[in-house]
Parts: C-alpha cells; sequence; structure tokens
C-alpha cells in the first residue's frame, strides 16, 4: 500500500463527511461555506490522481467563483432552511436501493489504477506518443482540448456564452438610467486591511492569469483557468469598490460584447482553416509548416475560450450583485 | 485486499447517492443545487479515477517519463466543470427569480401558493 493510495482514502473519506454535513447543516450560509470546502478537497484528490489541468479548474472555479456565485445570491433568499414536509424513509430507500445497485455495478469495472484497463487501451496511446509530433505541444491535455477535440470545446464555449444570456434574461432587466447614476458607498470601502491588502492582490492576479492563458501549452493551464482567474481579479475589484464603480472601470457594454467576441475569434478560426481548403478547426491549413499551423490555432483558440469564460464570469457576478443593489433601494432589509 | 481496489468507485457512488438525497429530501431550492453539484463532483471523480493509471504522471511530456495518466478523462472533465459552473448560475437566477415572485425558496411554500391560485 503506497502513500499515494492511503492520501486518496483520506481524502475521499474527507469528501464523503464534508457531503453529510452538507446534509445536516440548516444554515445555508455555512452549507455554502463547506460547499467551497468540498471543491477544495476534491481539486485536492484531483492533484493525486495526476489531473493537474484538472485540480487547476476545479480550485479556481469550484471552490472560487462557484462559492463567490452563491453567496452573492445569498442576500435575496431567505437564510434559513425550512424543516421539510417530505417523506423522508421513501427517500432513503430510493437512495439506497439505486446505491446498492450502482455499487453492484462497480463489481465488474476493471482494477483501478492499472494499465491494461480497457479506458487506457483506445485512443489515449495516440495521444500520448503521437500528439508530440501531430500537435508539438508538451501538455497533452492542451493538445486533446483544443485541436483534438476542438469541436467539442467550441461547444462547450458556446453553452457558457448561452448561460451567460439566460442569467441576463432572467435577472438583467428592469434597469433604472437614474439608479445605475446614483454613487453608493461599497460595504467593504470601511475594511482598511482587506482594501489595502486586494489592492496590492489585483495585479498580480491579473499578470498570473495571463501567465496562466499563455503558458497553458507547456505546463497546467489554459483558456478555462484563465478566465476564471481573471474574472476573479475584476471581482474581487467589484467587491472592493462597489458595483457602480467597477461598472464605469469595465463598462457592461463591452464585456457583453468581448463575451460573443470570443466565440466569435474560436468560430473564425474553424472558419479560416475550412478557406484554407481543410476541415473546420484543422489548424494544419493556418501556416506552411503544419506545426505552427497548429500551434497559432491553439494560441487563437485557447484566447477565445478565455475571453468567453471571464466575460461570462463577470456577467454573471455583475447580474446577481446589480441585483442587490436595487433591492437595497427599494426595502431595506429587515 | 483486492476488493480495496475498487475503493474509489465505493465512494463515487457513495457521494453521487448523498448529493441525489438531498436533492429529494431538502425543499430549499438553494439546497437542492447544492446537492445537485456534489452528484456532479462525485461524477467528475468517476472519471478522473478510471483515466489514473498506477505509477503514471501528469500527461504534460517530458523526456525520461515513460507513463502518463490518460488524458481524455481529463479533457472532458475541464470543460465540464466550467460548463458545471455556468448552468449553477443559471439556477440561481431561476432560484432568485423564484423567491421575488413568491417569496420563498422552500417547495413546500411554492406548492402551497400554486394550489391556492388555482
Amino acid at each position: 500500500m503506497t502513500i499515494e493510495f492511503l492520501v486518496d482514502i483520506v481524502l475521499l473519506g474527507l469528501l464523503a463527511l464534508t457531503a453529510i454535513a452538507i446534509h445536516k447543516t440548516r444554515d445555508l450560509f455555512a452549507s455554502i461555506m463547506l460547499t467551497g470546502i468540498y471543491s477544495l478537497l476534491s481539486a485536492l484528490f484531483f492533484i493525486v490522481m495526476d489531473a493537474v489541468d484538472v485540480a487547476f479548474t476545479e480550485a479556481a472555479v469550484g471552490a472560487g467563483i462557484s462559492t463567490l456565485l452563491m453567496l452573492s445570491c445569498m442576500p435575496l433568499v431567505k437564510k434559513q432552511e425550512q424543516p421539510s414536509r417530505h417523506h423522508r424513509p421513501l427517500g432513503l430507500v430510493v437512495v439506497t436501493l439505486t446505491g446498492a445497485l450502482l455499487i453492484y455495478g462497480t463489481m465488474d469495472m476493471p482494477p483501478f489504477g492499472s494499465v491494461d484497463d480497457p479506458i487506457q487501451q483506445h485512443v489515449a496511446p495516440r495521444y500520448l506518443h503521437q500528439s508530440m509530433d501531430e500537435v508539438g505541444l508538451p501538455n497533452v491535455v492542451t493538445s486533446v482540448l483544443a485541436s483534438y477535440r476542438g469541436f467539442d470545446t467550441f461547444g462547450e464555449t458556446v453553452v457558457i456564452l448561452t448561460a451567460g444570456i439566460g442569467v441576463l434574461a432572467l435577472l438583467g432587466f428592469r434597469r433604472s438610467r437614474a439608479q445605475e447614476m446614483q454613487h453608493r458607498v461599497p460595504a467593504m470601502q470601511q475594511h482598511m486591511i482587506l482594501r489595502i491588502i486586494s489592492k496590492l492582490l489585483i495585479p498580480p492576479i491579473l499578470i498570473f492569469a495571463f501567465y496562466v492563458q499563455f503558458h497553458g501549452d507547456f505546463g497546467p493551464g489554459g483558456g478555462f483557468q484563465a478566465g476564471a482567474i481573471f474574472a476573479a481579479a475584476i471581482i474581487l475589484y467589484t467587491m472592493l469598490f462597489g458595483l457602480s464603480t467597477a461598472r464605469q472601470v469595465f463598462r457592461e457594454r463591452y464585456i457583453h460584447l468581448l463575451a460573443a467576441v470570443g466565440v466569435l475569434i474560436y468560430g473564425a478560426v474553424g472558419i479560416a482553416s475550412m478557406l484554407a481548403g481543410k476541415n473546420f478547426l484543422d489548424y494544419d491549413a493556418l501556416a506552411a509548416n503544419p506545426l505552427t499551423g497548429q500551434h497559432v490555432g491553439i494560441l487563437l483558440v485557447e484566447l477565445g475560450v478565455g475571453i468567453t469564460v471571464a466575460a461570462v464570469m463577470i456577467i454573471i457576478f455583475y447580474t446577481f450583485s446589480g441585483r442587490l443593489d436595487k433591492d437595497d433601494h427599494k426595502e431595506p432589509e429587515s | 485486499m483486492s476488493y480495496l481496489l475498487q475503493y474509489n468507485y465505493w465512494i463515487v457512488m457513495v457521494l453521487m447517492m448523498i448529493g441525489f438525497y438531498i436533492v429529494i429530501s431538502h425543499g430549499n431550492l438553494v439546497k437542492k443545487l447544492l446537492g445537485l453539484s456534489i452528484f456532479q463532483t462525485s461524477v467528475f471523480i468517476l472519471y478522473i479515477s478510471m483515466g489514473k493509471v498506477e505509477g503514471g504522471t501528469a500527461p504534460i511530456l517530458d523526456e525520461g517519463i515513460v507513463l502518463y495518466s490518460n488524458p481524455l478523462p481529463h479533457v472532458l472533465i475541464l470543460t465540464a466543470i466550467v460548463v458545471g459552473i455556468a448552468t449553477t448560475a443559471l439556477g440561481l437566477a431561476l432560484v432568485v427569480r423564484i423567491s421575488e415572485s413568491y417569496g420563498s425558496i422552500e417547495e413546500d411554500d411554492i406548492q402551497k401558493m400554486d394550489n391556492e391560485q388555482c
């Protein structure tokens, strides 16, 4: 039994405990913080499983932005959960039965971690052995994400844009000019330590986002993570200086535009390779040397992903906290 | 001992069922979303566990390394995480709208109000 395996057992045990704690807690604020811990634990687990890119994304998105979004909608709803009149024993029976069946199903799974598993035999060897000659990047995850499965990633970027549009459609309307013009003293202005530390932190976070964006070909990172980190810096700024100030620095209209521009860049790379006589998103066509073409294509595509992800995250946060501002104007919370 | 090798998959099923139970047993809509995200993460853990190779390393090519974990599940899950947060945000937006029109995010209250209206 290796140390790795012990760490694996402990982390998974902690995950299960946290999940049970989320079930038991009635306070929604505490549940949301527990969900943040849950995400961080699963990020650690992903590192043990060698999935560094995934761990990176989970830590930035799951533990960071997701927790933040949940918290930012907290003031809009009631904080305490009421005991439900649901028929609990019946639910327990259903869940136990389903779980037992699923665990029975795992008996047929190949042993964990074995090189001979069917999953390791199919396409993975090609990615691992030939991506260096075909795509020319050390990070195989980036090669597969942006090149081999580029069309898939395109679809996912569109899904993110659609979710942003959906949130805007649900919460973004009913905006009056007068309210937007008002300058309210933001809640965090009075916390001097928070303000000074955050001011120091924002520029390094932005630079780190660019590093993650453009170094994703060679190490862990890429458009998805960079977009989330970039958005985190701007969300920090918004929390610190208030929504109206942030809206003047990062205008909402431009951010809406950027969300679409990211997807357009991605699509345009696909169209460009079609015009050059190859398939949609076949980057070989973008330059005389196929490897250069791949490199240029992946760089542009990741840039598109990064722009869309960052813009949509900022849009979602703006929309939620915009709701908050309006509610404060109408009626003071009791 | 050989059964212990399926440990990861068992925990995945346990997490999945905890998430499922939260979704069906809690009436609070935010809590239901939290349950869904637990369910979602358990699927992530299932995929990533299957990609692990004993003694392998992260799939970033370098000289002198022969054994890598499978990069394909990593790619699938990486994008799924970001799509997951986008859909969670959409769900939260719906919850906020429901809370604004009903004044409650408890399933029981909403059901009661709907029944009274009929």
